[in-house]
């Protein structure tokens, strides 16, 4: 028994019909670090891409190998450091926090290149176009930068949604109870692993292919020549 | 005439062509004997290139026949859009060649190669053979001496002319120009139609070509057929053509390209 | 200087990461150009298989995926060593992301190219495998050795599953010392010189891949 539900391994349909409502609350969890996470990506690689375009060079030289870094490492050892360094030095976080900050830290790395390319595709017409109405750097950004790089981001953010989704078991091994670590503990209790990974499984597959299909309707609807302002 | 004397090499009967709600050709009958030297004129989408397509088998034609030396492109109980085999369509291809607007070499062979690989691989050539039948037609377009070059190292009328020397490499009985000058520099189109001519001249190739070139199609055709709308509008001498067209439509082009 | 003496036991678990690494590189290599070509030129049937595995594989969680063959599959009568079941699922892995990389190279391929071929009458495989091929396997490289490093990089998971990796290592000293700071930056810097070295060998066979003389164009762009 999980969460009050009682698992029925008479049959693998009964026994996939009992565990589902366990496995859906992990969904949840594993929805909400995959959102956490990605807010962190989101705001954090906007930060690494003004930062990696900063005119100083010892800044810009230093977010490129701190980006590196981080895309070049894995996640699980990331979480690792987080988890049992930074309680060493007096920072307690819940496992959970834990596990979104790495999800995050990580996926900044990626979209903080989506950010850069982003940017650097909006032709230097456009930024002359400013400075010649006599636009502030920040009215640039707000005006003219963003509203035509949001639609040409949109789908790669989303691709890297996607990506995070899929990785958040291996928060798993910090405690955090998503899908496949109830998944495991079922199998745990009732030695029959095959049932509750098939169906986490199949929830994933699910999962990534509404996701496809939700993305391929946004690239249609999405104007291509950046979001219309009145 | 010579069409009177020689069965056609090529005949057209009836063909339709479309795409989707679009009919390119429409009760479609042509004829070439072998040997001849036909250029297909008129304005663009008028179904020129599409005849050249459909004979290259790069397109399926829905309704009507058309042969190839006696060979039907169609099988009696041939299936997909070709309604013919693979085997069948390679067969044809064997007697025919194609030169494109765009050259299309293959970047990552060197020029040699590009005219060796296929009669290497396709008509089983050995190396050696093919390769001193490469040197030979490269020679004949002026290039021998480019032949370890890739093609992106030449200009475009120095590639239209390796391109020349690959397709007649395959000893096709067709050859198909399909409008070869148009993708080059002005300064380049010269030399790509003097090998045109050298052939069209010394062998006794059925050519087709489609071309803007009107000073040059005048020069090397034993027929021109104008097009327009996916039917043959006027056809015959290149003199009668030039200097007496007949139709409205024929003289209204004439007059806007030989400005 | 207490970490010194971590090295040679992190030294043996990069040596196993390095080794899982490029085997399941080399097997899922095969796996996607299988896969990529059964989309492009595969008939119906094959190229539906090959759709069904890349959806598969790509669409559920990688870990999902070790955990299913290292605990699930055991339970129905087929298992393989841990090391086997590393290297196959990591494999899998790349075979599925590969195939797309494959797939879009090869439909990259220009239309033109295929006339070509076409009309100088070559066969289909003939044309794969001598015209479409030999271009698209260049514009796979930059792909494929991001595929690579990402691969390095979920081989750490494979020490969920009991194989003594790099990871694995750290876990184990980490457990032992309670040096967690010293552990994990070491073992971090590890990864990251590891990446290195497999980019710049990814570099190395794409420059020899242009080079090889057959873009003289993007070699001097």
């Amino acid at each position: 028994m999980m969460y009050g539900f009682e698992w029925d391994t008479a049959t693998p349909l009964t026994y996939a019909w009992s565990i589902l409502p366990i496995i859906l609350i992990g969904l949840t969890v594993t929805l909400q670090a995959a959102a956490a996470g990605f807010a962190i990506a989101l705001g954090l690689g906007l930060v690494f891409a003004m930062l990696r375009r900063s005119r100083i060079r010892t800044v810009s030289w230093t977010t490129a190998v701190v980006v590196e870094f981080l895309r070049d490492t894995p996640l699980l050892v990331q979480l690792f450091f987080l988890y049992y360094v930074l309680p060493d030095y007096g920072v307690t976080l819940p496992a959970f926090l834990t596990g979104a900050i790495a999800l995050g830290l990580q996926y900044s790395a990626y979209t903080s290149e989506v950010y850069r390319g982003g940017i650097d595709a909006v032709p230097r017409g456009q930024w002359e176009a400013a400075t010649a109405l006599n636009l502030s750097r920040m009215q640039t950004y707000r005006d003219i930068v963003v509203p035509q790089i949001v639609p040409r981001i949109l789908p790669a953010m989303g691709n890297y949604l996607v990506a995070m989704i899929k990785e958040t078991p291996v928060l798993s091994v910090v405690t955090v109870l998503e899908m496949m670590a109830l998944a495991n503990m079922i199998g745990e209790r009732t030695f029959e692993y095959l049932v509750p990974l098939t169906l986490v499984g199949v929830i994933f597959l699910i999962l990534t292919l509404i996701c496809s299909a939700g993305l391929h309707r946004l690239q249609k609807v999405l104007p291509k020549a950046g979001i219309p302002l009145r | 005439m010579t069409q009177a004397v020689k069965p056609p090499l090529i005949q057209f009967t009836n063909v339709a062509k479309r795409f989707g709600a679009l009919t390119v050709l429409d009760d479609f009958n042509f004829e070439v004997a072998p040997g001849e030297k036909v250029t297909l004129i008129g304005p663009s989408g008028s179904g020129k290139s599409t005849v050249l397509r459909i004979l290259m088998t790069l397109e399926p034609f829905q309704e009507g026949q058309l042969s190839l030396a006696g060979m039907s492109y169609h099988e009696p109980n041939g299936t997909g859009p070709f309604k013919a085999s693979e085997r069948h369509l390679r067969q044809i291809r064997s007697h025919v060649g194609m030169v494109f607007q765009s050259f299309n070499l293959f970047p990552h062979m060197t020029v040699l190669r590009n005219v060796v690989e296929a009669p290497a691989r396709v008509l089983g050539l050995p190396r050696g053979e093919a390769e001193c039948r490469a040197i030979d037609l490269l020679a004949m377009v002026g290039l021998a001496d480019k032949k370890d070059h890739y093609p992106s190292q030449l200009s475009g009328g120095q590639q239209q002319r390796v391109a020349i020397a690959r397709a007649l490499a395959m000893r096709p009985r067709v050859l198909l120009f399909d409008e070869p000058t148009s993708a080059l520099d002005p300064q380049l189109v010269g030399e790509v139609l003097s090998v045109i001519r050298g052939l069209a001249h010394e062998h006794d190739l059925t050519m087709l070509l489609v071309t803007h070139e009107m000073r040059f199609a005048r020069e090397v055709s034993d027929r021109v057929c104008f097009f327009d709308k996916g039917r043959i509008c006027e056809q015959g001498a290149p003199e009668a053509i030039f200097t007496a067209p007949e139709h409205p439509r024929t003289r209204e082009f004439l007059a806007s390209v030989l400005r | 200087m207490e970490w010194v003496s971590y090295l040679p036991s992190l030294a043996r678990g990069a040596l196993v990461t390095a080794s899982i690494t490029l085997a399941a590189i080399a097997v899922g290599a095969v796996l996607a150009f299988a896969a990529g070509i059964a989309r492009v030129e595969g008939g119906r049937v094959l190229s539906t298989v090959a759709l069904c595995y890349t959806e598969i594989f790509r669409g559920t969680s990688l870990l999902v995926q070790l955990f299913w063959f290292y605990y699930a599959l055991p339970l129905v009568g087929v298992s393989f060593e841990p090391v086997e079941t590393g290297i196959l699922v990591l494999a899998l892995h790349v075979g599925a992301y590969g195939s797309e990389i494959v797939r879009g190279a090869l439909s990259s391929v220009s239309v033109q190219q295929h006339e070509a071929a076409r009309a100088l009458n070559f066969g289909r495989m003939q044309t794969l495998f001598r015209i479409s091929l030999p271009q698209a396997i260049v514009e796979m490289m930059p792909a494929f050795g991001n595929l690579a490093i990402e691969t390095l990089k979920l081989s750490s998971l494979v020490s969920l599953i009991s194989i003594a990796d790099l990871t694995f290592r750290a876990q184990s000293i980490r457990n032992l010392t309670l040096d967690s700071a010293g552990v994990y930056s070491l073992t971090l810097v590890g990864y990251f010189a590891m990446s290195l070295v497999l980019m710049a060998l990814m570099r190395l066979i794409e420059r020899a891949l242009r080079r090889g003389p057959a873009f003289p164009r993007a070699a001097h762009s």
